[in-house]
């Protein structure tokens, strides 16, 4: 029970901030909330131990039993460190932002119960073992997201940010349910564990590509892949906290751990290598391309987090195939620990570079770089934290990230000798994407902080007058650089206790526990490697590209504006408004005219092709009784009546048309031996055709031509149709009749039983009187409503004259 | 000029007492021959309708001190009681029950439930159709 409710803990303690927040107000509330990621860290860091040697913890809360349904923790090495990642930077960004929002002009209660909440629904989706209970907090984190961006809800650029990746990822969290599904019905089970067993039966199932790519779909949606990386820049907009929680720590790394937990499941698909470390690759060269583009400090980080997310993304790709047992070299194995290990480096390193750009938002009150430089020497403490960060996202030594970089290269080199997939011929094209990829990262990381803090001073463009930040506000970012340098000194201590255990979780069919992966990261292999070489490469051209950046920045605004993927999704949002907007106008005219005629041709056109298909149409002349001549008489009357009524020049002319018609059918009852329905026909078509005389004599007189109905000829059209479908029905249904009447009941009985005479009245008020009753109550309230409508349109001409 | 129209008035009051016994009998006659509330209900409304054409509403009014919107909404309440009214005596909603009497004067009569339903039948139909013709007539 313990296990399942710490992933509730943030969600229930959300609940007292509210009144917190109104009760205590000399104290930010962030204190209070900081209790909550700090507590849950320090119980999942107990974990650390055990889970680093092979053990796993298990715990289920069932929800809906009978639909197998249950909240599953599931803690091995993958969701722990998944889970200390989440409340160890969850702890830190809560102190940032207790300095970074003011107590007295934010909404704090709003913030920290979005920020609670999120916390809950991200544990959840890393510890979730079964499927539904996964996608559960997976909508979980996009809604608490989408309200997190939009925190400051009065900006436009902010609802906007937020509308955007709330489309982009709730769309791609429905895919990825349809995946869950086709996954259960695959193998029968909602767990993740059961799933990974069954694996190799999964293969063959039809079903398997498209559980595959819907999946996938998710995953690249939520963890800002090419094309769905759009929503991240945007994203923006939220407070440097979330930015720094979400867009760069957790959220968006939920896709990497949808990618490395079906691994085992997926792994066997070539679809799944080539769609992994394809779109991985094409999203880092394209995150890092356009991250020099950007002006504004966020915007930066924005593409360079979905570029190392290209770059996770494409060595679990890579990690696919140490599955494929032959031509899975040692190197190939790598790719898995490689991509852990720059998960944990990036948290470090990006969720510091976020907030110092909070820091530089907050003390100079901008964020472009064009207004900002030579910052160095006022804010002395964030230039340095802000340098080992880029230098560390650039891939150089000291730093964490130059050993996840040499890793990352081992990997790309690695996969040409791949003798599987067709990898030997196009895996060549992978590190040369990857080598000009991480060129242009160096680049951006160089541009990110030399131009901020070094250069021209210019004081007279920024809002504020610049100074140091409070301290409390860098402890979080000095806390995570001092992790990048130390990870470069300690890499195999992270690696066997938070690396390794992972590693195990993606690849469980390689090792059986572990202590097993033979991996050793170091700093200095002890001789020239291609990709020590391909560093150099890097720094060198790097430099020399950065130094001559104002040069060819002027390219970007070549690009044009048509082209790029953010037009493309206005243009399709717009499209899908107004288009729709054109479909729905196109048919809801608002004439009823229309809308019968749709009616009507759909009835004939249903129940005609129904007769023919089901060959139901059949005439039998055997059971008909034979014509008298009155019979003759009384059609001809029907139909010069009918006729006169559409015919008729004049209202008035029709009007008696069709009294002709109701009076002969009364005839037709008489003849047809109907005495209770030809005295109740005589009396309602008096009436009938005396309240159309009333309605013709009140019509208004401007405009009253009297005019011979228009010619129309699809309503001519619809009409025969109708009529030729009523006569086919009426002359099927009498031609095969399947069961006997039951009117010889009747008969029989109705003297016996309901001691009457007249079948058609004793029917009506003995046999079937339920009938009668509401019959009699629809008569009661047409009265009603006749009665109303006049009174309440009297009582509406009084109250206007009372206006004047 | 004024319209004198002693000899509608005059063949109104003649005519009027015929066709209210005719609905009457329709009434009555309908369990065993054409007839039955519905139609008896109508006819009263038609004499009453006449009697509305002849004089003017004050004076028909006077006559018959009806509210016809309360009978309509007694005609529905009497055919809803007599279908509840069944169920006190354990039977299944809208049983029609009935039996032969020796009255009298007029000997063997048989009287049923049904009557009632057709009273409240009645009773609706000339409620609303009286006043369907009274507000649209009233109207402006």
């Amino acid at each position: 029970m313990l296990q399942v409710l710490y992933i509730f803990i943030p969600m229930l303690a959300a609940i007292f901030v509210p009144f917190l927040y109104k009760r205590i107000k000399n104290i930010h509330t962030g204190w209070f909330v900081l209790a909550v990621p700090a507590t849950l860290a320090i119980i999942y860091a107990s974990y650390i131990a055990k889970v680093a040697d092979g053990k796993v913890f298990l715990e289920e809360l069932p929800w809906i039993p009978s639909l197998d349904i249950s909240v599953v923790s599931y803690l091995d090495g993958l969701s722990l460190l998944f889970s200390l990642l989440i409340t160890g930077i969850g702890s830190l960004v809560v102190l940032y932002s207790i300095f970074y929002l003011d107590k007295h002009k934010e909404r704090l209660h709003n913030f920290y119960v979005y920020l609670l909440l999120f916390m809950t629904a991200m544990l959840g989706v890393v510890q979730s073992d079964h499927l539904i209970s996964l996608y559960f907090f997976w909508e979980l984190t996009s809604i608490s997201s989408f309200l997190l961006i939009g925190y400051w809800y009065s900006r436009d650029a902010s609802r906007f940010g937020a509308l955007k990746s709330m489309m982009i990822t709730v769309g791609g969290g429905l895919m990825m349910l349809g995946g869950f599904i086709l996954l259960y019905l695959m193998g029968g089970t909602y767990s993740i564990r059961e799933l990974i067993v069954m694996a190799p039966n999964l293969v063959q199932h039809p079903m398997f590509t498209w559980s595959l790519v819907l999946i996938l779909l998710g995953a690249f949606t939520k963890s800002a892949q090419f094309p769905f990386y759009i929503w991240l820049p945007d994203a923006m907009e939220a407070p440097t906290p979330v930015s720094a929680y979400l867009h760069s720590a957790t959220m968006v790394k939920a896709g990497i751990y949808l990618v490395a937990r079906f691994t085992p499941i997926f792994a066997v698909s070539e679809l799944w290598v080539w769609l992994v470390t394809g779109v991985g690759i094409l999203t880092l060269f394209w995150g890092s391309f356009f991250a020099v583009k950007q002006t504004d400090l966020k915007g930066i980080l924005a593409f360079s987090t979905v570029s190392q997310l290209g770059l996770i993304m494409s060595l679990l790709g890579a990690s696919a195939l140490a599955f494929h047992g032959n031509g899975a070299t040692d190197t190939i194995k790598f790719a898995a620990f490689a991509a852990i290990f720059h998960l944990i480096n990036h948290a470090t390193f990006k969720g510091s570079l976020f907030m110092i750009a909070g820091i530089v938002d907050h003390e100079t009150g901008t964020r472009d770089i064009r207004k900002l430089g030579g910052l160095m020497s006022i804010m002395p403490l964030s230039f340095t934290v802000a340098a080992i960060g880029s230098l560390s996202m650039a891939g150089l030594p000291p730093f964490n990230g130059f050993l996840s970089k040499e890793m990352f290269l081992t990997a790309m080199l690695a996969l040409q000798n791949f003798e599987f997939f067709g990898f030997d011929t196009w895996g060549a094209l992978f590190p040369i994407v990857a080598w000009i990829a991480s060129i242009f990262t160096f680049v951006y990381s160089f541009y990110f902080v030399f131009r901020t803090f070094t250069g021209k001073y210019t004081p007279e463009k920024l809002p504020h007058k610049p100074h140091e930040a409070p301290i409390g506000m860098l402890i979080s970012p000095m806390i995570l650089a001092a992790l990048v340098v130390t990870i470069f000194f300690i890499p195999n201590l992270v690696g066997d206790t938070f690396v390794k255990p992972a590693v195990q979780a993606i690849q469980p069919f390689l090792y059986d526990s572990p202590k097993d992966i033979n991996i050793h990261v170091a700093a200095w292999h002890g001789e020239i490697t291609p990709e020590l070489i391909m560093t150099f490469g890097i720094v060198i051209i790097g430099v020399l590209l950065f130094v001559s950046l104002p040069k060819w920045q002027g390219i970007y605004q070549k690009f044009p504006r048509s082209l790029t993927l953010n037009n493309a999704y206005d243009k399709i949002m717009l499209g899908l408004d107004v288009g729709l907007n054109r479909v729905s106008r196109l048919y809801m005219t608002g004439s009823m005219r229309h809308y019968l005629l749709y009616m009507f041709s759909s009835i004939a056109a249903i129940v005609i092709g129904s007769l023919f298909v089901k060959k139901a149409f059949t005439v039998s002349f055997q059971d008909t009784a034979p014509i008298s001549p009155y019979e003759i008489i009384l059609v001809v009357v029907l139909v010069i009546g009918t006729a006169i009524t559409i015919l008729a020049k004049s209202r008035l002319t029709a009007i008696i048309g069709l009294g002709a018609v109701g009076y002969t059918v009364a005839l037709f009852f008489v003849i047809f031996n109907a005495p209770d329905l030809a005295l109740t026909q005589l009396v309602i078509e008096t009436i009938s055709v005396a309240l159309f005389l009333l309605a013709f004599y009140h019509l208004p007189k401007l405009g009253k031509r009297e005019e011979r109905m228009r010619f129309q000829l699809n309503r001519a059209i619809v009409s025969i149709a109708v009529g030729v479908m009523v006569t086919l029905i009426a002359l099927s249904a009498h031609s095969q009749k399947l069961i006997p009447t039951i009117s010889k009941y009747y008969e029989e009985t109705v003297y016996s039983k309901a001691g009457g005479g007249n079948i058609v009245n004793v029917i009506l008020v003995d046999y079937r009187g339920f009938d009668t009753l509401f019959e009699i109550t629809v008569l009661g309230i047409a009265g009603m409503a006749i009665l109303a409508m006049i009174k309440l349109r009297m009582n509406r001409k009084e109250k206007s004259h009372e206006n004047k | 000029m004024k319209i004198n129209d002693v000899i509608l008035r005059t063949v109104t009051k003649t005519v009027v007492f015929i066709i209210l016994t005719l609905g009457i009998y329709l009434f009555f006659a309908g369990h065993h021959a054409p007839g039955g509330g519905f139609i008896g209900g109508l006819v009263l409304a038609s004499g009453i309708v006449l009697l509305y054409l002849a004089y003017d509403i004050e004076t028909v009014h006077k006559g018959m001190p009806f509210d016809f919107k309360k009978v309509a909404a007694l005609g529905v309440l009497l055919a809803t009681g007599t279908a509840i009214g069944s169920l006190f005596f354990d039977a299944p909603f809208l049983t029609q029950t009935h039996s032969y009497i020796n009255v009298p004067i007029f000997g063997k009569m048989g009287f049923s439930t049904v009557t009632i339903f057709e009273a409240g039948v009645a009773l609706t139909v000339v409620g609303v159709v009286v006043t369907i013709i009274l507000s649209i007539s009233e109207d402006e």
